[in-house]
Order: C-alpha cells, then structure tokens, then sequence
C-alpha cells in the first residue's frame, strides 16, 4: 500500500468502519449518559470517515464521492484494520478497543495537523481533539473496570487480551506516506502503558500479530458490518432523507 | 450496571462567560469524573456550555414545598423590597 489515496482511504475506511460498530450500541449500552456518549464517539467518526474518504475520492480522480466509497465497495476493497471491524463483544472489549483506536489516532491526527498536504492537515486538526476525547473516555472505563471488582477485573483484562494482537497491523511502516505510522508507535504505548497500570492491567505479550487490513484481506466479521450498512443504498440507489 | 453503584447528580452549566452556571438536569454516574464527562456528552453536545458543574443530588438541601407558604408568601406584600422606587438614569443599561 502507498501514495496518499491508499493512505487516506484507509483512514477513511477505520473511521468508518469504527462508527458502523460503535453505532451497533445504541439502545444497548449498559446506562443511558453511556448510550449517548457512545454514540457521540460513532459520530465523530463518522465526521473523521466522510471528510477523509470524500478527500480519497479526489485523489483517486476516477469521480467517486464519499457515498461511492462508502456503500459500494465490497470487503476486500476496504483499506481498514482489521481492529475496528472486530465485533464489539461485550463492554470491556468495546472500550479496549476504543482504548486502542483513540491511542493511535490521536498521535496520528496530530501528526497530520502538521503534515505538508492541507486537506490532511485540516483533518487531522478537526479530528485530534475529538481523538483526545475517545483517548480520555476509553481510558476512564478501563481504568475503573480493571480497577474495579473481581469480576470487571477479568473481562477487562479479557478484553485487552482479545484485541491486543491486533495493535501491531496499525504500525506496520508506510516511509512514503504524509505519517508514517511506525513512528507512532512509542507514543501510543507509553499512552497505554500508563492507563494499563493504573487500571491494574497486564499488556499481553503476544507473538501473533494478524493483519491484512491494508491489503483487503479482512477477517469474516467484515461482509456482515458491510451488508448492513450498504443495504439500504444498494437497494435504494441514490436514496436520501 | 445497577442504579445502586450509580447515585444521582445534578448538573450545572454555564452557557457563556459572565452567565452565571444554571441546573440543566440530573444523570446518572458511578463517580464525579465520570459524571462530569456524562453531563458533557449529555448536556453540551449543541454547545450548550463552556463550563460544567456536577453535584451529587443528595448534597443539596432543598426547600419542602410544605413549608411553600412559610418561606415564599410573607415577601408578597412587601412591594418596599422591590427597587422601583428609583428613578433609572438614562444610558444605565446594566442596573
């Protein structure tokens, strides 16, 4: 994967496919001020996605919107890690994710708000800051589930374990991309390492690290995410509210 | 997550500076950090606010409306207390 459409799009295509899962929460989140910040998450996502691949279309010149990238293509034309498409499980594993997610964002939002492309700067400074918030609200269930009782303890940490293995596709190196996400890589653990701690948590030591994401190569819980979401513009092309 | 290890607070926001902070509504969170992040996501998210108060609902001692006439009815007839015996000085926009 190289040059700056690839690079957007798959930006686009975590943000996207990120806000498909949160949204899977609404009406079901353990409270109802947690239902609505969850879903304030989605949609700042969402803001992330339409932006970023609206921006891949221009690149691409090939006369694709952000509606066209987003309900048109199938699985293994998505560019996303393969972290966001994960199911959302249950609480602790949404908010591992979540931890995982906003720590790599936020670094990377903020080296693009100073990278040489404008549109990718614009972007990345609009979304750092809702970043920092996803970071500051991830952080603050992991800490008081892995902090908590016996029983939030485990499936916190259950939850870090399951998605773990997935963090290293999101730094895998991209020299000739605007960011080079291998160069995030020490901020986002020296983030985690600290929300870890004080949550009581242990970061797995894993040995497999699956990835594909990048390369269209996804895990089966993608097709299913993308049949709901593309469904009604499938079948109702061009449909609007 | 019960309602038992999540008590009740009060929230309290400023719209702007200069406004003093007003009662918008009551959630429900475990501790004040997180209330004071749901108050966020529930009360400002159309830019209600620039500041955020969360107090717990059982510290704040409230009037009983049974004693409504003892505490609010003796100030009924008592148009003295009101300032509108003064002239306001023209340009005075603030008074």
């Amino acid at each position: 994967m190289s040059g700056p459409f690839a690079f957007t799009l798959a930006l686009g295509d975590d943000a996207l496919i990120a806000a498909q899962r949160l949204a899977e929460w609404t009406t079901r989140a353990p409270e109802m001020e947690e239902d609505i910040a969850l879903a304030n998450i989605a949609l700042d996502q969402l803001g992330s996605a339409r932006l970023l691949l609206t921006y891949a279309g221009e690149l691409e010149g090939a006369g694709r919107d952000e509606d066209a990238l987003a309900f048109l293509r199938d699985d293994r034309e998505f560019r996303n890690c393969l972290l966001v498409e994960l199911p959302n499980g249950d609480f602790a594993v949404t908010m591992a994710k979540l931890l995982a997610l906003s720590a790599y964002q936020l670094p990377l939002y903020t080296a693009l708000a100073g990278c040489a492309d404008e549109r990718l700067a614009a972007i990345g400074g609009k979304a750092r800051k809702e970043s920092a918030y996803h970071l500051d609200h991830a952080a603050l269930w992991v800490k008081r589930l892995g902090d908590g009782t016996e029983e939030s303890h485990r499936r916190m940490q259950a939850g870090i374990d399951q998605v773990w293995p997935y963090v290293h596709e999101l730094f895998a190196a991209q020299p000739e991309a605007p960011v080079d996400p291998a160069t995030l890589r020490g901020e986002f653990d020296a983030t985690v390492a600290a929300v870890l701690a004080e949550a009581t948590l242990a970061a797995p030591q894993s040995g497999w690290t699956p990835a594909g994401g990048r390369d269209g190569v996804h895990t089966e819980h993608l097709s299913y995410l993308l049949a709901e979401m593309q469904v009604l513009h499938r079948a109702h092309p061009g449909a609007r509210w | 997550m019960s309602q038992e290890s999540s008590p009740l607070w009060e929230v309290f926001v400023r719209a702007r500076r200069g406004l003093a902070h007003s009662h918008v509504g009551s959630l429900h969170a475990p501790d004040a950090e997180v209330a004071l992040r749901n108050a966020r996501d529930v009360y400002t998210r159309r830019q209600e606010g620039v500041s955020i108060w969360v107090v717990p609902a059982g510290a704040i001692t409230a009037s009983s409306p049974d004693e409504k006439d003892a505490f609010f009815d003796p100030a009924a007839d008592k148009v003295y207390r009101h300032p509108t015996f003064y002239e306001v000085p023209e340009g005075a926009a603030h008074l």
